[in-house]
């Protein structure tokens, strides 16, 4: 209903003229998630991360595309297979101290020590087993195993003061007294759930940003948000809902910035159980020997049978693209000969019928309704395109934080769930959402659906301790492909990510999902 | 009085005490928050930690004894989202509802009153008719749609007023007021009618039906024959005849607007209390949900405290805490 509300606002509006400006230097935007702490340390959470990245620096910063560039750190090779060597930027810190080695050690002891974290950093820098600060430039960080993917990891960590005391409190942060860094902006003011006021920092070390001063607004209702675009109140909207794309596109005062998102949506079947999950019955709803979900003919017979492009098109409105694997083509480790699967009806009853269920099956699919892009209607019409094929789909959604409990849980036997690869490489899915459920090595940590293959475990590990670059994306691409032939998941489409601005600017979305006003400019 | 005056307050304490037990156990069946708070890239020892660390592994009973515990010396914990004392979280909130839900409320009056009383007392002129159908879309429509209506209109396509957001603030004592400066004004205006639209409808139609009810009765005519004047009648006699039921009902309707208010503070991304409210709820942050609840409880109990000395001086007839 929101949305509906949404684009007969914007369309009523489509007669008037230009967006007013506001002051060539100052700019105020919207994005759609508050943050919860301006301690860049407290909780690992994408909307926080991009307000930080206006404040602080990492060490390795990602492009656009979610490769890597230099950040802080200059330059980073290996001098010997555990020990990695940073050469430092010359920076300083907002406050006047310079930056140096100590910060990055300091910042990297800090993590982990971090009071009352719902969501550590500290993920970022376990690989890490001793820091030596050689000069004030140039710092050495050892690795308790061969460990190619340190430099991934560090460009999730911002680097902080070491002048911060011996036990900063988040707090600190919040109230601005240690809110200090390298970033391109220093802080103003921060006010919880409503703004944060930035003004451009002079003496940044990287290239000087267009805006003096930044309105940083939080406005979660999408609506609002795009009203306020309109209004010309904000010249930036994250986040845009993809029920008002047409509209905006169509409208000659707003332009749009769009590219495909390292968020894949997928399916998962249920696996953790031999004996068949209570959702799942026969076609009249008798009890089952065995877990149907476990043939590898039925899961590929219930992803044949779903229309990607279809999803893509009528219940994304183009805001995504169909899927195959894990990240969008172009990324690294991306599987070139792994298409999304195909729809295909009668193959899929095929299949079913040589798994021994020409009848077809009963199932139910849980969904979540308030976490990913139209994540109920999604499953929705997933329903409808499984029932065709003669598996009776009974479709459920409930709101996430109930949700997320059952899933973890495994409670249902087939659900929806999204990854954001948020390392722009398929390492990172295939340990956490493929890799054998291991609480020991810390693997498959969210592999909801217990899905096990000890070649593709073998697989990771090698990838794992392979350095070369090369070499280790041959060893991911077979991962991907294994995984992909074994529907260890059913992977439906990539998200696209869309920002809207005035006319009059020019925006470079990124992949990651991170709002970078510094990377928002007057259209020449 | 003073046993009427503590016998609510040993009511109120134990609503709280059930109430925060309910909570308890009602969000410990929905899910742990955890789940929700953490990085899906945090590994299974990460996730042990961070459920350790926010005191979530002890048994549920002995979480809630720490709770009351911490209740009885004044600390209600610290948000597992935010990091700060839930308390102080709210308290920092509090200032942008309290001046929206105060707008909306002195609107309602201000509003309602006067038309109800003209509605009453000229119920077949056309002016009347047109404001009693009016006041049907006052509590008929959503406020989510009257309020983007309103941005729509007013912020949009005539430009007059900001879209969304809350003005310049003034600090006093430490709090940002924004009702102290001309910017604040113009932020606060749309969502104060927005909120207020409700109220607005409901003291008019009230207002109306007891000016209907009461002129027939006897007192009035004998007022009239006494030869008093019409305005006299009507506001002496009439009104406040007529505003214990009113005075009632706006009471609790502060306390929902105070309390409520998510719709309209979601609509105009006000940074009050209520969208602090929803997104804890989203994410099971229990220490703010307690927190939050026990605050209004509180309020309610001191409002109806309110209402109830209000009437002794409306009504004579009323004694507080008097015989049965």
């Amino acid at each position: 209903m929101k949305k509906v509300f949404a684009s007969f606002a914007i369309g009523a509006t489509a007669m008037l003229g230009q967006l007013p400006s506001a002051t060539a230097q100052d700019i105020a935007v919207a994005v759609g998630a508050p943050i919860t702490a301006l301690d860049p340390h407290y909780h690992t959470l994408t909307p926080n991360e991009q307000a930080h990245a206006h404040l602080f620096d990492r060490l390795v910063e990602t492009d656009p595309k979610a490769r890597l560039i230099p950040g802080l750190a200059a330059s980073w090779k290996l001098v010997d297979p555990t020990t990695w060597e940073f050469t430092l930027q010359t920076a300083t810190f907002h406050d006047g101290t310079p930056f140096t080695a100590e910060d990055v050690a300091y910042s990297i002891a800090r993590i982990p020590t971090v009071k009352n974290s719902p969501g550590s950093f500290a993920i970022y820098t376990t690989a890490i087993a001793g820091v030596e600060v050689v000069n004030p430039h140039t710092i050495r960080l050892k690795t308790k195993t061969v460990y190619p993917l340190l430099p991934v990891d560090l460009g999730q960590v911002f680097i902080i003061s070491h002048n911060s005391g011996p036990e900063p409190a988040t707090e600190d942060f919040n109230s601005g007294k240690l809110a200090i860094g390298t970033g391109p902006y220093r802080l103003v003011s921060y006010k919880p759930g409503d703004r944060l006021e930035l003004v451009r920092n002079d003496s940044y070390w990287g290239g000087k940003p267009a805006w003096a001063h930044i309105s940083y607004r939080f406005i979660p209702n999408e609506a609002a948000r795009s009203a306020a675009l309109l209004s010309g109140d904000v010249a930036l909207i994250d986040s845009v809902p993809t029920a008002d794309i047409a509209r905006l596109r169509s409208d000659p005062r707003v332009k749009l910035w769009e590219t495909v998102s390292l968020r894949l949506i997928y399916l998962m079947l249920d696996l953790s159980r031999d004996s068949a999950p209570v959702e799942v019955t026969g076609p009249n709803g008798e009890k089952l020997d065995h877990n149907p979900l476990k043939d590898l003919r039925v899961r590929q017979a219930l992803s044949l049978a779903i229309n990607r492009p279809a999803i893509v098109e009528r219940v994304m409105e183009n805001a995504a693209i169909p899927s195959g694997q894990f990240l969008p083509p172009g990324s690294y480790s991306y599987a070139t000969d792994v298409p999304p699967p195909p729809f295909d009806t009668t193959r899929a009853k095929a299949l079913l019928a040589e798994a021994g269920f020409p009848n077809g099956l009963r199932i139910s699919l849980h969904s979540s309704n308030d976490r990913y892009l139209n994540d109920a209607k999604i499953v929705q019409s997933i329903g409808q395109m499984w029932t065709r094929i003669g598996v009776q789909t009974k479709v459920e959604v409930e709101p996430w934080s109930s949700y997320v409990g059952h899933i973890n849980k495994q409670d249902y036997a087939a659900f929806l769930v999204g990854w954001g690869s948020s390392t722009g490489e398929s390492s990172n899915p295939l340990r956490s959402l493929i890799a054998t459920f291991d609480a020991s090595k810390g693997r498959g940590a969210v592999n909801r659906a217990r899905y096990s293959n000890p070649e593709i475990d073998h697989l990771i590990d090698e990838a794992l301790v392979t350095v070369d670059d090369g070499a280790r994306e041959k060893i991911l691409m077979q991962g991907v492909r294994l995984a992909m032939q074994d529907v260890a998941l059913i992977p439906l489409h990539e998200q696209k990510n869309t920002w809207a601005t005035r006319a009059d600017l020019t925006y470079v979305p990124r992949a990651d999902e991170e709002t970078h006003i510094f990377d928002l400019r007057p259209a020449k | 009085m003073a046993l009427w005056l503590l016998r609510r307050l040993v009511q109120a304490g134990f609503v709280m005490l059930a109430m925060s037990a309910i909570v308890f156990i009602g969000l410990h069946a929905i899910g742990n928050p955890i789940d929700i708070l953490i990085s899906p890239e945090a590994d299974q020892a990460e996730r042990a930690r961070a459920i350790a660390a926010l005191g979530l592994d002890k048994p549920l009973w002995e979480q809630y004894w720490l709770f009351l515990q911490g209740a009885l010396h004044g600390d209600l914990g610290r948000s597992f989202v935010f990091n700060e004392p839930a308390l102080r979280l709210i308290a920092g909130r509090m200032p942008a509802t309290l001046e929206l839900a105060v707008t909306a409320v002195l609107l309602s009056v201000c509003i309602g009153l006067p038309l109800g009383l003209y509605a009453g007392l000229h119920p077949n002129s056309f002016t009347g008719r047109l404001v009693m159908t009016g006041s049907i879309f006052g509590f008929s429509l959503p406020s989510f749609w009257v309020g983007l209506m309103l941005i729509m209109v007013f912020a949009v396509t005539l430009g007059w007023l900001p879209s969304s957001g809350r003005g310049e603030t003034i600090s006093i004592a430490g709090v940002g007021w924004s009702f102290l400066t001309v910017d604040g004004w113009r932020h606060l205006l749309l969502p104060a009618l927005n909120l207020a639209l409700f109220n607005i409808s409901l003291v008019l139609r009230l207002t109306r039906a007891g000016v209907r009810e009461t002129l027939p009765l006897d007192y009035i005519r004998f007022a009239r024959a006494k030869g008093l004047t019409p305005g006299r009648v009507i506001y002496v006699h009439v009104l406040r005849n007529i505003l214990i039921p009113v005075v009632t009902v706006i009471g609790l309707e502060f306390g929902s607007t105070i309390a409520f208010s998510v719709v309209t503070e979601s609509v105009f991304a006000w940074p009050g209390m209520g969208k602090l409210i929803i997104d804890s709820i989203n994410v099971l942050d229990r220490p703010v949900i307690v927190a939050y609840l026990m605050i209004t409880v509180a309020l309610f109990v001191t409002i109806n405290l309110v209402v109830d000395l209000l009437y002794t001086l409306l009504d004579p007839r009323v004694r507080l805490g008097g015989r049965r």
